[in-house]
């Protein structure tokens, strides 16, 4: 019965739960998934890091070159972040080129590295006008459940902490992690929305703070207008998510240098 | 026919706005803010590709063509932001299993470009006649080394700027429909740039509303 129900009316059968403080999955409607990370699962590439939220699966190879830098800017080397939403995870993806969706996640990403200074760009120029690094940073969905640019951002600063670089080491991150929230009929708000509960929303928020919890990134693209108050709650749950993530990544760092 | 909107106290720059200017799209209107300009189109409602169909509601494209070269990366960010504030917007559910598609190609830029996108997207949606729950307007604020907000930047001020925000904000409440960020900055600062441009947003208003009144009061 609930299963028919959930097929036919899936607002219906959501805004059921969310009338009394849940959610489908039992989740609280500020209730994150369980994250899971391991570092170093690719051997090939030169940073890798392999992240788990709930059923959302993000994998994130970094793969360093040697490269010449641009004339304009001699002195900073690359980050090129490239997000992949194969056809495997998900049937609302096909194949040929990146959609939009892909194509505005790297974007996203690419703006995140620039203005939360995870990486200082002039710490990959090895001789100035010369030579210089450059990191490709290669994120690929395995499993999409929503939520998927919180996932990206997690493998991504686990992968850099994970790169070592042949003689100069990087290590300035200043670490960054982002929360998404989803708007649910114009002013139930819920994070780490599923896949099935973003298709239902009426409006994503999401929000990036770095260490010293100054916002990096408040990306809200359009849907329902949101008031000052629902603002400052998310970003509050966003600085203690953040925190907990710092926890997660340092914690698994620590544990695969004592494994070595 | 040209208007200009003089800044009170919310510095912005010079706005200009026509209709009506191209004559195959179903609406179409150019803005000007200071030497930014761009020029929308809009088609539709008209038959939508199967592929593409939604049951229940009207499927909205939004294109973006920078002056020179091909669309990159950067626009399909920018047309995901216009096109989900204009989604909010629209009332999409009067027009089912029809096309919208939203063509914003840019003139000139000298800073506030999604700003001025969003801008002419809303001139060019309302004289296209579409329903919408109300109308949008984009503005943004960067913050500079000195810790000071200007609004309606220019090219040169953003490339100064230690953060750079963009807002859409909507007509009925002034709530943020949309935000773009790029670099950091403290909640007391997001708060800030926020109300200056939710008072922008009023000037904003006010022009759309003279714009569109001395164009009507000249065909009547």
């Amino acid at each position: 019965m609930a299963a028919g129900f959930k097929i036919a009316e899936p607002l219906e059968y959501h805004r059921s739960f969310l009338k009394e403080n849940c959610r489908p999955d039992g989740r609280e409607l500020s209730e994150f998934r369980t994250t899971t990370l391991n570092i170093g699962s690719i051997s090939t590439a030169d940073g890798s890091a392999l992240v788990k939220v709930g059923n959302t699966t993000v994998m994130c190879g970094i793969k360093v070159e040697l490269t010449n830098p641009l004339v304009e800017a001699p002195g900073k080397g690359f980050i090129v972040p490239n997000v992949d939403l194969p056809p495997l995870c998900s049937s609302r993806f096909r194949p040929g080129p990146p959609g939009e969706q892909a194509q505005a996640a790297s974007q996203f990403i690419a703006d995140v590295i620039e203005s939360s200074e995870v990486i200082q760009t002039e710490d990959l120029c090895i001789e100035r006008g010369k030579l210089c690094w450059v990191l490709y940073c290669d994120m690929m969905c395995v499993d999409y459940d929503g939520n998927v640019l919180d996932a990206c951002i997690i493998a991504l600063l686990a992968a850099l902490k994970n790169t070592k670089l042949p003689e100069v080491t990087i290590n300035k991150d200043t670490g960054s992690t982002r929360t998404s929230f989803c708007v649910f009929d114009d002013s139930i708000l819920i994070v780490d929305p599923t896949a099935e509960e973003e298709g239902l929303s009426t409006s994503h928020l999401t929000v990036v703070t770095d260490e010293k919890e100054r916002l990096c990134v408040v990306h809200k693209p359009g849907g329902t207008p949101l008031s000052a108050e629902k603002l400052q709650e998310c970003i509050g749950r966003a600085t203690a998510r953040q925190r907990e993530i710092q926890k997660l990544v340092d914690k698994v760092v620590h544990s695969v240098k004592t494994a070595q | 026919m040209m208007e200009v909107c003089g800044s009170t106290n919310v510095s912005l720059r010079e706005f200009g706005c026509e209709q009506t200017l191209l004559s195959r799209p179903d609406g179409s209107a150019s803005f000007v803010q200071g030497d930014t300009s761009v020029i929308a189109a809009v088609y539709g409602p008209a038959e939508v590709k199967v592929s593409k169909e939604i049951y229940d509601r009207a499927t909205l494209e939004v294109l973006i063509q920078p002056k020179v070269g091909l669309p990159s990366v950067r626009e399909r960010s920018q047309e995901q932001c216009v096109r989900e504030t204009c989604e909010a917007s629209l009332l999409l559910t009067l027009h089912p299993r029809s096309s919208l598609t939203l063509v914003l190609q840019l003139i000139h830029d000298d800073g506030s470009r999604l700003a001025c996108f969003l801008n002419a997207a809303c001139m060019a949606l309302m004289d296209a006649g579409l329903p919408m729950s109300c109308l949008f307007c984009g503005v943004t604020c960067a913050i500079n080394a000195d810790s000071e907000i200007i609004t309606d930047p220019t090219a040169a001020q953003e490339k100064e700027s230690r953060a750079l925000m963009t807002f859409a904000i909507d007509s009925k409440e002034q709530r943020v429909m949309m935000s773009y960020t790029k670099g950091s900055f403290s909640v007391h600062e997001l708060q800030q740039c926020i109300a200056v441009s939710q008072k922008a947003s009023e000037n904003i208003f006010q022009f759309y509303r003279d714009s569109v009144r001395r164009r009507y009061s000249k065909n009547l």
